[in-house]
C-alpha cells in the first residue's frame, strides 16, 4: 500500500498575538512546528505501512524553509520526503492549494492520501476534501479509527457531531484524521540520523504539471481583504466581600436568573 | 496583484517581519524578502516605516465570467435522520438578512428528509426549498451530497450558499467549491455584504482564534462560507408563510464510500453541548477525574451540562465530545461557569458569547477574568465544595 501524506509547516498559534491598536501581528520569536494533526496523519501511515506493507511518502507545500518539516518527518520513519515549492504559489488559498498539492499526487501516484483534519494556522479544513475532488477520489474526513483495510479497501470510524459513523471506501480513498486516532511516535535515533542526511527533492511548477493559471495568488478566488483583533466586550461585575460572601452573592445571581 | 519590496529603500530594520501573520517575510542579505508564504494580506504596506514595500497591480488575469447572471443566496439545510438541524434555522435567520440586503429570495437546499421537513424550512423564512428525497441522502454521504449540490449550482446559479461549519457541511463542500473552481471560506462567525460590491463579507477567526480575517470572493460565483453553529442568530418562525418546493430527481448520483453503521454517542450527559443553557466546564485547574465529579455534580444541580477546556481533555480526565473552543465545540449558554479553565485564546473563542461567564480561578491574572462577568478568585477545589453545599441547602 503506497500511502502519501500531506503536512504543513505552521505557526506555534498560541503563542501568536495581535497588538489592537496597530493591527499587526506580535510574532517575535515563535517556533515553526509541524502541525500537530498532521504528526497523527502520518504515524497513521506508518502504522498502514507496518500492518500491510508499503511506502509512506510526505509532501509539504511551502517556502524551501519548510524542509525543516519533511526532515522530521523521515526522523519518525517516512521512506521518502517531497518539498512543493514554487515561487509561483504564493498567496494560494485553499482552491489553488488543494490543486498544487492534487497535481504533486498525481505524479507521485498512491493508495492511500493521509491529511490532518485541518492546520491550526488556518483551521480551514478544507484542503483534505477538495484534493480528493481534483483527483475524483473519495474522501472520509474526522477518522478516528481505522478498523480493517485491505489491499482494495478500508474501513473507518468518522467522527460526526453527535457520535460516530463507521464507513467504508474504495481505494484509492483520502483520509484526514483527528487526534484519537493514534499517538505519533517520538523519532527515532536512526531516523535522526536518516534525517540528517536526507537529500531533500523539491518540485516545482513544472515538475509537477500544474497550470500557471491555477497556481497562487492567480489561482485562487478568495482573497484576504484584512485582519484585525477579535473583541472582547463583557459587562463586569464585582463580587464583594471573602468567598463564602461571593459564593452566597453568586447563588443569589443564579437563583435570580431561575438557575437555582 | 504583487506584493514587492524595494530594496533600494529597504534598510532591513525587521518591522515587517514581525508584522506578517503568515510567516512569509525573512531577512536575506539585509534586505526583506518575501517568500511562498505570503497572502497578499497587505499588513505589511503600512508597517514598512520606509515606505519601502509596494503592491504592485498586475495586468488582469484570468477570464471573470459573468457574475450577474448569479442571483439569489442559497442555505443548506442539514438534516440528521430527517431532523433539521438547529444550524439550518441560524443559517435561515442569516440568509434572511442577507438575502433582504441584496433585495434576492432566499432558498434552502435539502437533500434527504420528507416534504414536512421541506414545508419547516418554509415556514423558518426559505422562499424556495430545493428537494431532493430518496434513502440514499437521509444518511450523509459526501459524493452523493457534492454531487447533487454541484448539479443544483449549475442549474440555478446562486451568487451565495451557506452551510453549517459542522462534521457535514466542511466534509463536502469542499469537494463543492473544488470542482466548480469558486471561493470557499472556513467556520465564519459574521457575515455583511459590502455596500459598494454587493461582495460578500466572510469574516472568521484564523491562528487559533487571536486573528480575525475579512475574506472575500470578488471574482468567482458562488461565494460559498461554511458558518460557525451557535453565532448567528435563528429565524423567525411562521407557519403561514408560503413558499415553493421544487423537487430535484435524484438519478445518476453515485458514492465509492458506503455507510455501514450510525452510532449515536449518549454520553452521560444527555444534553447536546451546543443546546445546554447551563454549562459547568473543568480545566487544568480541577486537578484530576476526582475533581471533575464535583464539576459534574454542580452541572447536575443546576440542570446543566458538563464542558471541558482542552487541558482537561487531554489529560484524559473527561472525553473529547465535552469539549469547548477552537478544536472543540463553540458554545453559547445563558451560563457558562468556568471552573480551574485559565483561559487560553482557543477556549475563549469557543464561548465568550454566553450570556452570562462565572470564573472561578486561583490565579487573579488568568485571562478568563478578562472575559468574565463574575469572577471568584479562589481554589476550585475550596469553591466548588461550598456552592454544592450551599446550593444544596436551598434544595433542602
Amino acid at each position: 500500500m503506497n500511502c502519501i501524506v500531506c503536512i504543513k509547516q505552521v505557526p506555534d498559534t498560541a503563542e501568536v498575538r495581535i497588538n489592537p491598536e496597530t493591527n499587526t501581528l506580535i510574532r517575535e520569536g515563535i517556533p515553526s512546528i509541524i502541525n500537530p494533526y498532521d504528526l497523527h496523519a502520518i504515524e497513521a501511515a506508518l502504522q498502514v505501512r507496518e500492518k500491510i506493507g508499503g511506502k509512506v511518502t510526505v509532501i509539504t507545500m511551502g517556502p524551501p524553509q519548510a524542509e525543516e518539516a519533511l526532515r522530521e518527518a523521515i526522523s519518525m520513519g517516512a521512506d521518502e520526503v517531497r518539498l512543493i515549492s514554487d515561487r509561483a504559489f504564493a498567496g494560494s488559498d485553499t482552491w489553488a492549494t488543494s490543486y498544487t498539492l492534487s497535481k504533486a499526487i498525481e505524479k507521485l501516484g498512491c493508495d492511500i492520501i493521509f491529511c490532518g483534519k485541518q492546520a491550526i494556522d488556518g483551521d480551514t479544513a478544507q484542503v483534505g476534501p477538495e484534493i480528493a475532488e481534483f483527483l475524483d477520489i473519495p474522501h472520509i474526513a474526522y477518522v478516528k479509527k481505522i478498523d480493517d483495510i485491505g489491499s482494495s479497501f478500508i474501513r473507518v470510524q468518522r467522527l460526526m457531531d453527535d457520535g460516530y459513523d463507521v464507513v467504508e471506501s474504495r481505494v484509492p480513498v483520502l483520509l484526514t484524521v483527528v487526534k484519537e486516532i493514534n499517538t505519533p511516535r517520538l523519532p527515532s535515533l536512526k531516523g535522526k540520523m536518516a534525517a540528517k542526511k536526507a537529500v531533500i527533492t523539491r518540485m516545482d511548477s513544472q515538475a509537477i504539471g500544474a497550470e500557471a493559471s491555477n497556481l497562487g495568488l492567480k489561482g485562487s478566488p478568495t482573497q484576504v481583504k484584512n485582519i484585525f483583533a477579535p473583541q472582547t466586550k463583557k459587562e463586569k461585575k464585582v463580587l464583594e466581600g471573602n468567598l463564602e460572601q461571593q459564593i452566597d452573592a453568586m447563588i443569589e445571581e443564579l437563583r435570580r436568573m431561575k438557575c437555582a | 496583484m504583487r506584493i514587492v519590496i524595494r530594496t533600494e529603500k529597504c534598510t532591513g530594520c525587521g518591522e515587517c517581519v514581525s508584522s506578517c501573520p503568515f510567516t512569509s517575510i525573512e531577512i536575506r542579505d539585509g534586505k526583506a524578502y518575501i517568500n511562498e508564504y505570503c497572502n497578499f494580506c497587505r499588513t505589511c504596506l503600512n508597517v514598512c516605516p520606509e515606505g519601502a514595500i509596494v503592491e504592485i497591480e498586475d495586468e488582469q488575469t484570468g477570464e471573470i465570467g459573468d457574475l450577474s447572471s448569479y442571483k439569489g443566496v442559497w442555505v443548506f439545510a442539514e438534516q440528521r435522520e430527517g431532523k433539521i438541524a438547529t444550524v439550518t434555522l441560524e443559517l435561515l435567520g442569516e440568509g434572511r438578512k442577507l438575502a433582504g440586503e441584496l433585495k434576492t429570495q432566499l432558498s434552502a437546499v435539502l437533500l434527504g428528509a420528507g416534504e414536512t421537513q421541506a414545508r419547516e424550512l418554509i415556514a423558518w423564512g426559505a422562499d424556495r426549498v430545493y428537494h431532493a428525497a430518496g434513502s440514499e441522502l437521509d444518511h450523509f454521504n459526501d459524493e452523493p451530497y457534492s454531487q447533487l449540490l454541484i448539479r443544483l449550482v449549475r442549474e440555478y446559479k446562486p451568487e451565495i450558499i451557506l452551510a453549517g461549519a459542522t462534521a457535514i457541511g466542511r466534509s463536502f463542500v469542499p469537494r463543492v467549491a473544488g470542482k466548480l473552481k469558486t471561493g470557499l471560506t472556513a467556520d465564519c462567525t459574521a457575515l455583511e455584504i459590502d455596500k459598494d460590491s454587493g461582495n460578500l463579507l466572510q469574516i472568521r477567526p484564523a491562528f487559533g482564534g487571536n486573528i480575525m480575517a475579512t475574506i472575500l470572493c470578488p471574482n468567482y460565483r458562488p461565494q460559498i462560507a461554511t458558518v460557525r453553529p451557535r453565532v448567528m442568530k435563528k429565524a423567525v418562525y411562521d407557519p403561514d408563510r408560503s413558499g415553493e418546493i421544487v423537487s430535484v430527481v435524484c438519478n445518476g448520483v453515485s458514492s465509492r464510500t458506503k455507510v455501514l453503521e450510525i452510532i449515536q454517542e449518549t454520553s452521560e450527559c444527555m444534553i447536546n453541548l451546543q443546546d445546554a443553557e447551563i454549562i459547568v466546564s473543568g480545566g487544568r485547574g480541577v486537578g484530576g477525574p476526582k475533581g471533575f465529579e464535583m464539576v459534574r455534580e454542580l452541572a447536575g444541580l443546576l440542570g446543566g451540562t458538563v464542558g471541558a477546556s482542552r487541558a482537561a481533555v487531554d489529560e484524559g480526565w473527561i472525553p473529547y465530545r465535552h469539549q469547548v473552543g477552537q478544536t472543540g465545540k463553540t458554545v453559547c449558554p445563558k451560563i457558562y461557569i468556568a471552573c480551574g479553565i485559565s483561559g487560553a485564546v482557543q477556549h475563549l473563542v469557543g464561548m465568550q458569547s454566553s450570556d452570562i461567564i462565572i470564573a472561578i480561578n486561583k490565579n487573579p491574572e488568568a485571562p478568563i477574568f478578562n472575559v468574565a462577568t463574575y469572577g471568584i478568585v479562589g481554589d476550585v477545589n475550596e469553591v466548588l465544595p461550598l456552592m454544592i453545599r450551599k446550593l444544596k441547602e436551598a434544595k433542602a
